[in-house]
C-alpha cells in the first residue's frame, strides 16, 4: 500500500479545543495518520475536537468509514466532534451516510470552535 | 438477476479499456472545478430508498426506508475484513470488474441478490431474499453508496440484520510482498436492533463470516483460483451498545418477513 497523501496538522485552540487541519486525501490507508493526530489532539483536558476539511482533496467510502472509527475514540472520551470547510458534495455524503447526525457540521470555524450558531 | 453462468475468465485490462485512476477520476467538467475527481463515483442523497419490483426477490422491507449506518446501528461495532490472495496475473481493476459484474453468481445457495440490470453502480437499490432457516426468507435491500474500478460499498436500510457498510476492495502489493493482488471484503457494522444482536450472538457472527468466505472463494475460483483461501479478521471497535436506538426493532426486516411469508402462505 502506497503512502497516505495526506497531513493533519493539530491546532489547539484555548484548553478544551484541538483544531485538525486536514490536507489532501482521506482513504482507509490514511488511518494511522489521523489517529496520531488524534492522540496529539488529546491530551485530556480536549472536550471538542474540530476537524477542518477546507484542504480535502479526496474521500472515499475507506474514509468515510474511518471517521467512523474516530468517532467512537472521541465518544469514548466524551469528546464532541465537529467539522467545518466540506464542500457541497461532501457535505452531501455526510448527510447520505448520516455521519452528520454524529459530526456536527458547521459554515465556519468559528462557529466550529464555538460549538453553536450555524450548524447545519 | 437471474443466476446464470458468467464467462470462464476475467477480462483484460485492455478489454476493460480504463485504468482505475482514469475510471474512479473523471476531469471535473468547467464550473463545476469544486467537485473532486471522484464525485461519480459517490451516490447521490437520497432520504429514503426507491426501487421497482423485480423478478425473483420479494422486494419488501425496502421502499421508504432510510439508510443506516454504524452511527445509526443498535448493537456492538464490528470491524470484520475477509481477505484473498488473487495471484499476480489478476489486476485489481480486473478483480472488481469480475466481482461487480457477477456479483450474485457468487452468493451461497439459498440466497438471492437482485441488483440494477446495469450492474452495481453508485446509487443502485438491490433487493435481497437471505435464507434465515424455517422455510422463511429475510426480504431486504442494499445501497450502492460508492463504486469505483477498485472498490464498491453497499449500505444497509432500516429493518436490516445490521446498520453499516460493505466495502470490496482489491489492491496491488508492493514487489516486496510478492506483488499478489489482494481481494477484501470489510464490513464495519452494528446489530440493527436487540433482537439482531441477539441473534449475531448466537450464531449469526458465525454464520455471516461463511457467508463472506463462501463468497470470495467463489470470486477465487471464477479468477481462476484452484484453491482460493480466505483470512479472517474480527475486531470489536466498541463494546458499547447504543440502547437510544434499540427501538430500531420497529422496522426489524426478519420479523415483517416471518410475517410476510406466513400471510402469503395463508391467502395461497
Amino acid at each position: 500500500m502506497s503512502a497516505p497523501a495526506i497531513t493533519m496538522d493539530v491546532r489547539r485552540i484555548g484548553d478544551e479545543v484541538a483544531v485538525v487541519d486536514i490536507k489532501g486525501e482521506v482513504t482507509a490507508a490514511c488511518e494511522p495518520v489521523l489517529m496520531s493526530a488524534y492522540e496529539a489532539a488529546s491530551d485530556g483536558k480536549t472536550t471538542r475536537l474540530v476537524l477542518n476539511f477546507a484542504g480535502l482533496e479526496y474521500m472515499n467510502s475507506g474514509g468515510i468509514g474511518m471517521l467512523v472509527t474516530l468517532l467512537v475514540r472521541a465518544n469514548r472520551q466524551r469528546q464532541q466532534l465537529a467539522a467545518f470547510g466540506l464542500s457541497d458534495h461532501y457535505r452531501e455524503i455526510f448527510e447520505l451516510t448520516r455521519l452528520d447526525e454524529a459530526i456536527t457540521i458547521f459554515d465556519s470555524e468559528e462557529s466550529a470552535v464555538a460549538g453553536a450558531g450555524s450548524a447545519r | 438477476m437471474t443466476e446464470t453462468a458468467g464467462p470462464d475468465r476475467v477480462r483484460s485490462a485492455e478489454q476493460i479499456g480504463l485504468s482505475a485512476r482514469e475510471a474512479a477520476a473523471p476531469p471535473a467538467p468547467e464550473g463545476q472545478k469544486d467537485s473532486p475527481r471522484n464525485a461519480a463515483s459517490w451516490a447521490k442523497k437520497v432520504e429514503r430508498l426507491e426501487v421497482d419490483p423485480r423478478q425473483g426477490v420479494r422486494g419488501t422491507n425496502v421502499v421508504g426506508r432510510r439508510l443506516t449506518g454504524p452511527v445509526q446501528g443498535f448493537g456492538k461495532m464490528w470491524q470484520k475484513s475477509y481477505r484473498m490472495k488473487a495471484g499476480t496475473q489478476v489486476t485489481p481493476e480486473q478483480a472488481i470488474a469480475t466481482w461487480k459484474e457477477h456479483f450474485p453468481e457468487f452468493w451461497p445457495k439459498g440466497n438471492r441478490f437482485s441488483g440494477a440490470l446495469t450492474g452495481i453502480n453508485p446509487g443502485d437499490v438491490a433487493l435481497l431474499d437471505l435464507a434465515i432457516g424455517g422455510g422463511v426468507k429475510l426480504s431486504t435491500g442494499v445501497f450502492v453508496l460508492y463504486a469505483d474500478a477498485e472498490s464498491f460499498t453497499l449500505m444497509t436500510p432500516q429493518g436490516h440484520m445490521f446498520a453499516g457498510w460493505i466495502t470490496f476492495s482489491a489492491e496491488r502489493e508492493g514487489p516486496e510482498d510478492g506483488g499478489e493482488t489482494t481481494v477484501q471484503a470489510l464490513v464495519l457494522m452494528r446489530a440493527n436492533d436487540p433482537l439482531y444482536e441477539i441473534g449475531m450472538m448466537l450464531g449469526g457472527h458465525r454464520k455471516e463470516d461463511k457467508f463472506w468466505a463462501a463468497t470470495l472463494t467463489a470470486l477465487g475460483r471464477r479468477l481462476g483460483l484452484a484453491d482460493p483461501k480466505v483470512e479472517t479478521k474480527t475486531t470489536c471497535v466498541d463494546s458499547k451498545r447504543q440502547w437510544r436506538h434499540a427501538n430500531n426493532i420497529w422496522h426489524n426486516s426478519a420479523i415483517r418477513s416471518v410475517f410476510q411469508t406466513f400471510s402469503r402462505k395463508q391467502a395461497t
